[in-house]
């Protein structure tokens, strides 16, 4: 079997003025898997995503991605890790920051080295994965909501990467835009972490979840039995929403 | 009113790109970096003209016009964009009141002979001017200004600053609109010096968000390998034939520049 996508070990981090935002992580996640990270807020979500690509320095324990060791000291392996973890910011205004699409998906790959015919390429076919091709031109200002979420998973798709990281993939997104993107997400043969609030979407998308709270792992099952078993959900704080419910035994 | 069919070109009409007109013309087809040397060369050959040579001014203003027609800008539009000179020209007009030496006398008014050719100049330079910048603005993209500019050498950080400017100067704006309506809807409505204390609030909670976002934009593009240029396409080899035909208004304007000095007009 190969190296898992991504391996957590005893990780842990307080921010520079002492706040402590994990205590100790471990998270292993097998190629091709797509697990929903749940938790509430503050629970540390956001700085565990922030380790998987070395953006934030281990402090303490590791981080492997695809048998490869995060090292934020050593610049070379980090871009190389930055192209095996591709996140997805929440807010696409962040993520989408050239003054057109095509050349907002380029970016990534174009820092990886690839050039000319390879990289129009890259990007046609990123664009066709997220349904976005006749957008190439267009400055991402003109897009709506749920095309600018489309474009920013395209950013990272072209970048080829190992695993997938989406930060509330579904939030501020209309009822179709929200269905249509699971539906892209769904068609990618990709390993993925989904980092999100909207219970649902992860039932729907996700096989596996794992809930983060206080800074540790509390839970780690299918999403099936996480989101059936009412006390864990409500220690956590997350509740599935009214209306909402899940047979017992699927 | 008459409405264009634009092939799927987009046109510009939010905050970056509204000085930009969409049309098929020559000049608009030139290469960006080429006409930005056009355009200072010109202003160069302008401003180095002496004053008293009358001629050579009416010259520029021809060729000017020609290529303001040439870029099928209409005329009105050029016009009200060339107010933007009023302030400077202000200026201009009191100069002919001060100064020293030759004095003389029209409709009663005391004029000075050096401040009337002063501010002529001021006058009449400043409008060559500001046409050509209106030219080059309105047939050009502010990306393909952007584009030019890097072509030109210009050092890089520099054009990343101002792309990144120009992608964003529309959100920020949709965020000023935002906190405004937000405002208002909870009765509040600038109307007087006391409420500046609120517009400065404002502003800077403006600034605040902007500077957050621009961490978050660097996190971003350091997830993507960032690492410290921005992707360019090679710059495009120029036959010389385009550059001399860029180059028409500088050569035209200079050739008038060279026949008005030696006929001394």
């Amino acid at each position: 079997m190969s190296a898992p996508s991504l391996l957590i070990k005893e990780l842990a981090f307080a921010y520079p003025d002492g706040t402590q935002a994990l205590y100790g992580v471990n998270l292993t996640i097998q190629k091709g898997e797509r697990v929903a990270l749940l938790g509430p807020n503050g629970a540390g979500k956001t700085t565990l995503v922030m380790h998987m690509n070395g953006i934030h320095p281990t402090a303490h324990g590791s981080v492997h991605v695809a048998g490869q060791l995060v090292d934020s000291k050593d610049k070379e392996s980090l871009k190389e890790i930055r192209s095996k973890v591709g996140i997805v910011f929440q807010d696409p205004d962040d993520q989408l920051f050239m003054p057109t699409v095509g050349e907002d998906i380029a970016f990534g790959p174009y820092n990886m080295g690839i050039r000319g015919p390879e990289l129009d390429a890259v990007v046609d076919n990123a664009l066709a994965q997220v349904g976005m091709s006749e957008f190439k031109n267009r400055p991402p200002h003109h897009l709506s909501f749920g095309q600018r979420r489309r474009v920013a998973v395209a950013t990272v798709l072209a970048m080829k990467p190992e695993i997938l990281v989406l930060d509330e993939p579904s939030s501020n997104l209309d009822p179709a835009s929200r269905r249509e993107l699971a539906e892209i997400l769904r068609s990618l043969d990709i390993t993925m972490v989904m980092v999100t609030h909207d219970l649902p979407y992860a039932y729907e998308l996700c096989e596996r979840s794992v809930i983060l709270s206080g800074g540790i792992i509390v839970a780690d099952d299918t999403t099936h039995s996480i989101l059936t078993d009412e006390s864990l959900l409500k220690t956590n704080r997350l509740e599935l929403p009214v209306g909402f419910s899940i047979s017992q035994r699927a | 009113m008459k409405i264009e069919q634009h092939h799927g070109h987009h046109h510009g009409h939010d905050v970056g790109e509204r000085l930009y007109l969409h049309r098929h013309s020559v000049i608009h087809s030139l290469p960006s970096h080429a006409k930005i040397v056009a355009a200072l060369l010109f202003i160069l050959i302008a401003v180095s003209t002496p004053i008293h040579k009358w001629a050579a001014f009416i010259g520029y203003f021809v060729i000017l016009l020609i290529t303001v027609a040439a870029a099928k800008i209409p005329f009105t539009l050029m016009f009200k964009r060339a107010l933007i000179e009023i302030p400077f020209i202000f200026f201009a007009l009191l100069m002919p009141f001060f100064g020293t030496g030759e004095r003389f006398e029209v409709a009663g008014l005391n004029l000075y002979r050096e401040g009337l050719l002063a501010g002529t100049s001021i006058f009449v330079k400043g409008t060559l001017g500001v046409i050509t910048a209106i030219i080059l603005s309105t047939s050009t993209t502010a990306r393909e200004i952007l584009r030019g500019l890097e072509r030109l050498k210009l050092p890089a950080l520099m054009v990343q600053i101002a792309s990144f400017m120009l992608r964003y100067v529309n959100v920020v704006n949709d965020e000023m609109e935002r906190m405004k309506v937000a405002r208002e809807s909870r009765g509040f409505e600038a109307t007087g010096i006391k409420h500046w204390k609120v517009l400065a609030t404002a502003a800077g909670a403006l600034f605040i968000r902007s500077y957050e976002r621009g961490e978050r934009v660097h996190l971003a593009m350091l997830s993507r390998g960032y690492t410290g240029v921005l992707p360019h396409d090679e710059p495009p080899h120029i036959p010389l034939t385009l550059w001399l035909r860029s180059l028409t208004l500088p050569i035209t304007a200079s050739l008038i520049f060279f026949t008005t000095m030696a006929l001394g007009f």
